[in-house]
């Protein structure tokens, strides 16, 4: 009998013990699973360059994409905003999955309703779905304002929103003037950073559409962009700011939202983007966005306004920060402040330090197009060489730009771009030619376990680990974090290779 | 329950709805009960769409069909067939174990296969799409036996047909295709997700399962094990009770299963169904086609477990009754020590439920085995056969609710100030920021087994530190007012 009172073996060990390992025996006969040759065989096989040529030949099955779709970065974006219901027009399943997916990964609560349309509102459209909900969700959970986002049933049947939301204000579901923003965001189209980019549009054509810009403030706004570790970064571009002595408009400020005290008292709101401040960012000196591809629209719009815009790639390391600074600087006419030069010197003195660890490994990375962009821009700097860098989500520019970032240092060389495809294909791809670390999310642990490579977790979502969101990895500041983040995974890993014999397991490194 | 007590609950049922619109108030209040000892049901209305707006807890058919009855079946590929969003946020969530499998080359539990439809695919249909699919599955995962297509919202949407493509397709490879119509937008809840994944099992599965091969040599002591979809690995310390008492557990539905296990359903004995609420139908279409008995069980807590060894006992010969007898005896000592070492610290501790198919009845005794109460319970997406069931459960006075929104869950926690609350991952967080302890019970927060003896010890563990950890005593500073 395995289980005592004294060692209680949960699932980590329980099925380890013989009585457990015998059951699972004594299963197998009525399995009638494949012969233990067929299984070496296979499993073989799929290590091989002949598997990794039809495996990359696939132009209909995904398998293990690293993107979600574009109602969650939309919800994402929404909660960003001072005491903004998210809220859904489609099935209600949508919303219990992107609700799940936030809170796996902030371990936080994560709000947002439904307009529950079921096989009627498939029929006749979702109007009285959409009326009842606004008028159930105001009254109920007295938002500011309430942000809808579409899922796919609402989008396949074309709903008018417009019309709806009129509607609703006429029946009396909700005040003539309650603020409520529309995006449109099928799922089918593009991913989560699109989502999240049709939504911030939504606010600012919401509150901005026919007016144009008056008296220029010293303001700055930034959008960050779908961030996991938007909590640490936003507080962080916060603090960078405040060095500068330069006003900061966050848009969409997801960083109270996904952090709530613990203290007794459960908020379903907590902090975010007002709307005075966004009404008031169409005056700001400059709109930067810290992710590119998390906003090409926002900033279309924003452009469009005569405001200057910028836009970065998820910016970590020396150089990006450095942009980024330089950029704040020349929109606002303000010098580089001392201390955050000081910092600057902190992170060159890290990486000297480690260099000689750090030079000369290999990495792959998966995740964001921007994400992946900014990650390699850091680690070729560190003297690191990628080796595979991955986007689902990512288009023929990212790849342009890849190709770009990788051509301006010799360590970029052996890099290869691969836009549009999934993790089953980085299977193959790490299993033929590997790299010494895998950089990426919490998806990245089924390529670990199979192919030995240490994954590190530097993206969204990262479900097995907790709290990584509370720390940045923007600036000097977060870089050094990153850096910190990947030279322990080298050195747990040389310990554990040279733990063995003792050679090599050395007390200084 | 003490009758001012009893009035008190009443009350604070009725401020909560006071808060709703009056149509949206008089709607929930049909779903919101105080129980009433020896009624014969929870009174309260279930099975009905949920109410736009409130934030449901609810998820949908797909949810239902892949994420609970098909998804958890290792050696068949699973297609999350549409959009890719559906599969993304279900990938490996519900924690269903896997024994010797090779994920990817005889096992795909963990992994997230969809068609992800992009907008040509919504214009000019899916179907060639999907044709493709199940062609580029059979060359990179060719050791599968068979694949599923789960439907997304859009498959039912734009005429899509998807059984056309797997009749062709199956003719052509060779194994099971099975088109799973569970768009999400399909019933009001996960649960018709349930019927359609068992309704498709029975059809492309089951009534076509061929006849036992040569070797097969039938006992009188062959059962499935149904509707255990082994989170935690619940299904395999069930089944070690069962061969421990006799018997021949044939097939794993679903938890750990295989096409072959459900093939070999037809040859059953009996049926043993865990979670009612999601296969009883594939129970009752055996029963009535292959004359196939079927008997609920319950797992959770020792008094329920020995309840049950007993009753599937006595539907077999004296060998198999001594071998129930055998296996409480030989975990007796077991359970008296964890009733000594955790009852203590639990005893009085009131608990809060709010769960899917069966557990806000089936695990209440267990709450009791360690002296816990459960002061309130209800379900997400049952029928009235649960609450009437429930009724076997619960005691005077125990707030029932049916579908309840996060609205209502969140006031009923601050008004009760239950010692634990027990539900899922959307709960969970916003619950402990309140100073309650919490565990989540569909997917026994990163834990588990908790069915069976040696589930029981992991229960009672969890519990404990759950309720009990020094934090729930920190939430307040020290310098702040009462």
């Amino acid at each position: 009998m395995p289980q005592t009172v004294e060692k209680i073996l949960d699932h980590s060990q329980l099925f380890n013990e013989p009585e457990y390992q015998e059951l699972f025996e004594r299963k197998k006969q009525f399995e009638c699973g494949s012969s233990l040759e067929e299984i070496a065989k296979q499993s073989a096989y799929i290590n091989t360059w002949e598997y990794r040529e039809k495996n990359l030949a696939r132009e209909a099955l995904t398998v293990n994409p690293a993107k979600a779709c574009q109602p969650l970065g939309a919800l994402f974006a929404s909660v960003g905003f001072e005491k903004t219901l998210a809220f859904n027009h489609g099935s209600q399943g949508c919303t219990a999955y992107f609700r799940s997916h936030l809170a796996r990964h902030f371990k936080e609560p994560c709000a947002a309703v439904s307009t529950s349309m079921t096989e009627d509102a498939a029929v006749f459209g979702g109007m009285n779905n959409l009326i009842e909900g606004l008028q159930n969700a105001y009254t109920v959970y007295k938002p500011k304002m309430i942000a809808i986002s579409t899922t796919c049933i609402a989008e396949v049947i074309g709903d008018d929103l417009t019309a709806y939301v009129q509607n609703a204000r006429l029946k009396g579901a909700i005040p003539q003037d309650f603020p409520i923003v529309k995006a449109n965001t099928p799922s089918f189209v593009g991913s989560h950073v699109n989502g999240y980019d049709v939504l911030v549009k939504g606010v600012l054509v919401n509150f901005w559409d026919g007016k144009t810009r008056g008296e220029v403030t010293e303001k700055i706004n930034i959008i960050p962009g779908f961030d996991g570790f938007a909590v640490g970064n936003n507080r962080e571009l916060k603090r960078i700011f405040g060095e500068f002595g330069v006003d900061l408009t966050i848009i969409s400020d997801v960083s109270d939202q996904f952090d709530t005290p613990t203290d007794g008292e459960y908020r379903m709101f907590d902090g975010g983007t007002t709307i005075e401040q966004v009404e008031e960012a169409i005056n700001a000196k400059g709109t930067i966005s810290m992710q590119k591809y998390c906003s090409d629209k926002a900033l279309d719009f924003i452009s469009a306004t005569g405001q200057p815009t910028a836009s970065f790639h998820y910016p970590m390391g020396l150089k990006a920060t450095d942009d980024l600074l330089m950029k704040i600087s020349e929109l606002t006419g303000k010098p580089i402040p001392a201390s955050l030069e000081k910092e600057r010197g902190r992170l060159v003195d890290a990486m000297a330090d480690s260099s000689n660890w750090l030079h000369g490994k290999s990495y792959s990375i998966f995740g964001d197009p921007d994400f992946v962009y900014g990650m390699t821009q850091f680690l070729l700097e560190t003297g690191g060489e990628p080796v595979h860098l991955l986007a689902t989500n990512g288009g023929k520019e990212w790849e342009a730009e890849m190709k770009a970032l990788l051509a301006t240092s010799p360590y970029g060389a052996k890099a290869q771009v691969w836009a549009g495809k999934d993790l089953w294909a980085m299977r193959s791809l790490l299993a033929t030619e590997p790299s010494d670390f895998l950089i990426g999310s919490s998806y990245g642990k089924y390529l670990e376990r199979d192919l030995g490579i240490p994954l590190i977790r530097l993206t969204f979502p990262i479900f097995d680990r907790h709290h990584h969101h509370r720390f940045p990895t923007w600036g000097y500041q977060g870089s050094l974090r990153v850096l910190v983040t990947v030279l322990d995974k080298i050195l747990d890993v040389l310990d554990a290779q040279t733990s063995k014999t003792g050679i090599s397991f050395d007390l200084v490194r | 329950m003490d009758a001012e007590s009893k009035a008190a609950r009443k009350q604070l049922v009725a401020d909560v709805l006071s808060e709703y619109p009056e149509k949206t108030a008089k709607k929930r209040a049909k779903h919101i009960n105080v129980y009433e000892e020896g009624a014969s049901d929870c009174g309260v209305k279930s099975n009905i769409k949920s109410i736009p707006g409130v934030m449901t807890v609810r998820g949908c058919a797909y949810a239902g069909a892949k994420g609970v009855v098909w998804g958890p079946i290792k050696d068949m590929v699973h297609i999350s067939h549409g959009p890719v969003g559906c599969g993304q946020y279900s990938w490996a969530q519900r924690r269903n174990y896997v024994s010797d499998g090779v994920t990817g080359v005889t096992s795909w539990v963990t992994m997230q296969v969809t068609s992800d439809f992009q907008e040509k695919d919504i214009v000019f249909g899916g179907d060639k799409k999907l044709a493709k699919v199940v062609d580029e599955i059979e060359a990179i995962f060719p050791l599968n036996k068979g694949i599923s297509v789960m439907s997304e919202c859009p498959v039912g949407l734009i005429g899509d047909d998807i059984e056309a493509v797997a009749k062709k397709k199956t003719k052509e490879i060779g194994k099971v295709i099975a088109p799973v119509r569970c768009e999400g937008f399909r019933g009001v809840s996960q649960s018709l997700g349930h019927h359609i994944a068992n309704d498709v099992m029975r059809d492309y599965i089951v009534d076509k399962a061929p006849p036992a091969p040569e070797t097969w040599v039938s006992t009188p002591y062959d059962v499935l094990i149904v509707g255990d979809y082994n989170i935690g690995g619940d299904a395999w310390s069930s089944r070690i009770l069962l061969e421990e008492m006799g018997l021949r557990v044939i097939g794993q539905w679903s938890g750990d299963g295989s096409v072959g296990e459900i093939e070999n359903g037809p040859r059953a004995k009996l049926n043993l169904i865990h979670c009612y609420r999601s296969m009883n139908y594939i129970c009752r279409h055996m029963e009535e086609k292959y004359g196939i008995p079927w008997i609920e069980y319950n797992f959770f807590g020792p008094s329920q477990i020995a309840k049950s060894l007993r009753a599937i006992a006595a539907l077999f010969d004296e060998t198999i009754q001594a071998g129930a007898e055998r296996v409480i005896a030989k975990y007796k000592p077991l359970v008296d020590g964890i009733l000594a070492k955790y009852k203590p610290r639990l005893e009085g501790k009131k608990i809060m439920l709010y769960v899917g198919g069966l557990r806000p009845r089936h695990v209440s005794d267990a709450y009791g085995d360690i002296g816990m109460d459960v002061t309130a319970t209800g379900y997400e997406f049952a029928h009235s056969d649960d609450y009437q069931r429930t009724t076997e459960y619960i005691k005077d006075g125990t707030l029932v609710y049916d579908d309840a929104s996060e609205f209502e869950l969140e006031h009923f926690v601050k008004a009760l100030r239950p010692d634990l609350v027990g539900s899922g991952i959307k709960e969970k967080y916003g619950t402990q920021k309140m100073g309650v302890p919490f565990r989540q019970m569909h997917s026994w927060d990163y834990s588990g087994p908790y069915h069976g003896y040696d589930g029981f010890a992991i229960f009672a563990r969890d519990m404990d530190l759950a309720v009990n950890n020094p934090v729930w005593k920190m939430h307040k500073a020290p310098w702040g007012k009462e």
